[in-house]
């Protein structure tokens, strides 16, 4: 097979490849990173590391093992990892300048959990700085292009992620979601994206935006592949202590058991739709992927959940109030980036440090959580947002009593040109406008491609009850299979 | 297509002074010009904050974690940590195996 060929395939086949001895987990290694190596640099600039002697060391015990018997899900499997979650001995920049020399002294648990299963590390995915931003275009380093039209952007914050599988660099990536740093990326780049229920995968060594609020997740071409990922990636960390002690299905077989959507009921929350900005021919698409749904089966039925016009203000004083938190620990004396000018005193080092070595956006949420936290303003703000975060999860609970699973777009806009929303905070935080409440429920939700409006990527969402993936997963396979998204490539993935 | 100062305001929902203050509860060092811009941008962000002001959340309890986890322990045994020279590895400077950090008083 070419390498060509290679790169094409999903998780599935590329097994089927490595259990038929048809090809070594080092020769796809290869493969995957040749095309990186040709490509990525002229055309989306996904990836701030490249790990090429680390994946060959990983493909050959991955081959040692396959030789020996061993046939697993992920063995022999490549993949990239966005650069926000730690990686021992391997540079981890979480998209910022204040960890530009940063070496993890560890893996964090999801990354050695998928070192375990065999999986070969390519290198580690661009990202909006300290995963703030829908669009990456706030990384320190700098932004990464999308593969349908590289004018364009991938989403964000996981941006390098999504790209990078959308490019066919790897089978698989992962990213995090916090207000939909997953989703987005997905549906601007025309790949799966899952962000789980909150809890359900480790975050240990997941370096900290919003505690209450992050998750990482797969993207994948395919949703098969995603169940596949989210097996070995779920499940209890004892390191974690918001990790949930709830067993973790074999999301694929799952899949097999039913096909049909017969009795399926989806509902349509009518906050979702007919809103304003929303891009006529990405509305069309999502009517369209209704359609097929229906024919599927499955039964739909207007619902409202009132709050979801809340969902923004909601978040964007939860997530900079944690976030300004979890930044603290920058201070210029234990990760590496420091300013310490003549006469300066620790005080000068930990302004200056986290002035000069912050972006933007970063310094934004900062401040904007902190004053949010700050005495005499904490009722008004961050605590009136935790009430109405509240509301929000009970809108979900109240229909989750009459439905399996909540249907609407991922984004109200396909991907828009770089620079278009830089000048104004407000317009840029609207690209997530479907996605944060969601993450704000905690509970877990699902993009996938649903077709072109004018040539760029639209994402259809499926939101789930808590620790119900497996509905998530279903109703996305059964949508996915009956249409012909999937088989769809962006142009850098024909290069 | 707005440029230049984006948002005006007959009154401020937050001031230069809120956000110099800020800044130096959360170490953050801005120079004047970053100031400016935050105290507009910010003013304009928490303006659109003000929609929640509209829902009545006396009764409502406050969600901080959406999980039903609870003072998660573990036994107090204690076990081996960081070998020192990995816990320092990154650090900008050190001396004695420790942090080396200019004075806290001048």
């Amino acid at each position: 097979m070419s390498n060509q060929e290679l790169t094409r395939l999903s998780i599935t086949a590329l097994r089927d490849l490595l259990h038929r001895r048809e090809a070594s987990a080092l020769e796809i290694a290869r493969a995957h990173l040749e095309r990186i190596e040709a490509l990525d640099d002229t055309t989306v600039r996904s990836l701030l590391t490249v790990t090429r002697a680390h994946a060959e060391q990983q493909a050959q015990k991955a081959d040692e093992r396959i030789k020996a018997g061993e046939d697993s899900p992920l063995l022999g499997v490549p993949m990239i990892l966005k650069d926000v979650m730690i990686t021992n001995g391997i540079r981890t920049t979480a998209g910022s300048k204040i960890l530009e020399h940063f070496t993890p002294i560890e893996d964090g648990t999801i990354t050695r959990r998928l070192a375990e299963a065999g999986t070969v590390l390519l290198g580690k995915a661009n990202m909006d700085e300290f995963a703030m931003g829908s669009s990456t275009e706030n990384s320190a380093y700098w932004p990464t292009r999308n593969p349908w039209d590289l004018d364009r952007v991938p989403g964000g914050s996981s941006g390098g992620s999504a790209a990078a599988v959308g490019a066919e660099f790897a089978p698989f990536s992962l990213g995090t979601d916090t207000g939909g740093s997953i989703r987005q990326p997905a549906a601007l780049c025309g790949v799966v994206g899952l962000k789980p229920t909150y809890g359900r995968v480790s975050r240990y060594g997941l370096i900290a935006f919003a505690s209450s609020l992050d998750q990482i997740g797969p993207f994948t071409r395919t949703v098969e592949d995603t169940a596949i990922v989210l097996s070995a990636i779920a499940g209890h960390d004892k390191c974690d202590s918001t990790s949930l002690n709830a067993s973790v299905p074999n999301y694929a077989d799952e899949l097999h058991k039913e096909p049909s959507l017969k009795g399926m009921r989806l509902a349509l929350p009518r906050e979702y739709f007919g809103v304003e900005g929303m891009e006529p021919a990405v509305d069309a698409s999502i009517k369209q992927a209704i359609g097929e749904l229906e024919r599927l089966g499955a039964t739909f039925e207007e619902v409202s959940l009132p709050h979801t016009q809340y969902g923004l203000a909601t978040y964007y004083l939860i997530a900079p109030a944690e976030c300004s938190a979890n930044l603290a620990r920058y201070d210029g004396v234990k990760y590496s980036s420091s300013v310490r000018e003549p006469g300066a005193n620790l005080w000068d080092v930990y302004e200056k440090t986290r002035g000069q070595c912050f972006g933007r956006e970063v310094k934004r949420r900062i401040i904007l959580g902190t004053y949010a936290l700050s005495s005499g303003y904490y009722d008004a703000y961050y605590l009136k947002a935790q009430k109405v975060r509240t509301l929000i999860k009970r809108d979900f609970d109240q229909v989750f009593e009459r439905f399996d699973a909540v249907v609407t777009p991922t984004s109200p806009n396909a991907a828009f040109e770089l620079g278009a929303k830089t000048q104004d905070p407000l317009a840029m935080y609207l690209n997530d406008l479907f996605t944060i409440p969601t993450s704000l429920a905690g509970l877990p939700g699902i993009s996938v491609p649903a077709g072109l409006a004018n040539g760029l990527p639209v994402g259809l969402q499926i939101i789930g009850r808590a620790l119900d993936e497996s509905t998530v997963l279903r109703v996305a396979h059964a949508y996915e299979q009956a249409t012909e998204w999937h088989n769809q490539r962006s142009r850098v993935a024909q290069l | 297509m707005r440029r230049g100062r984006l948002y005006t305001h007959a009154k401020m929902a937050i001031t230069r002074a809120d956000v110099e203050y800020v800044a130096r509860l959360a170490r953050l060092g801005l120079d004047e010009q970053e100031l400016d811009r935050l105290t507009s941008e910010l003013s304009h962000i928490l303006d659109a904050m003000q929609a929640l002001r509209q829902l009545d959340t006396s009764a409502i309890p406050p969600t901080a974690q959406v999980i039903p986890l609870e003072n998660v322990m573990r036994d107090d045994v204690a076990r081996p940590s960081w070998p020192v020279q990995d816990v320092i590895k990154n650090a900008p400077a050190t001396r004695d195996q420790e942090f080396l950090v200019p004075p806290v008083l001048d």
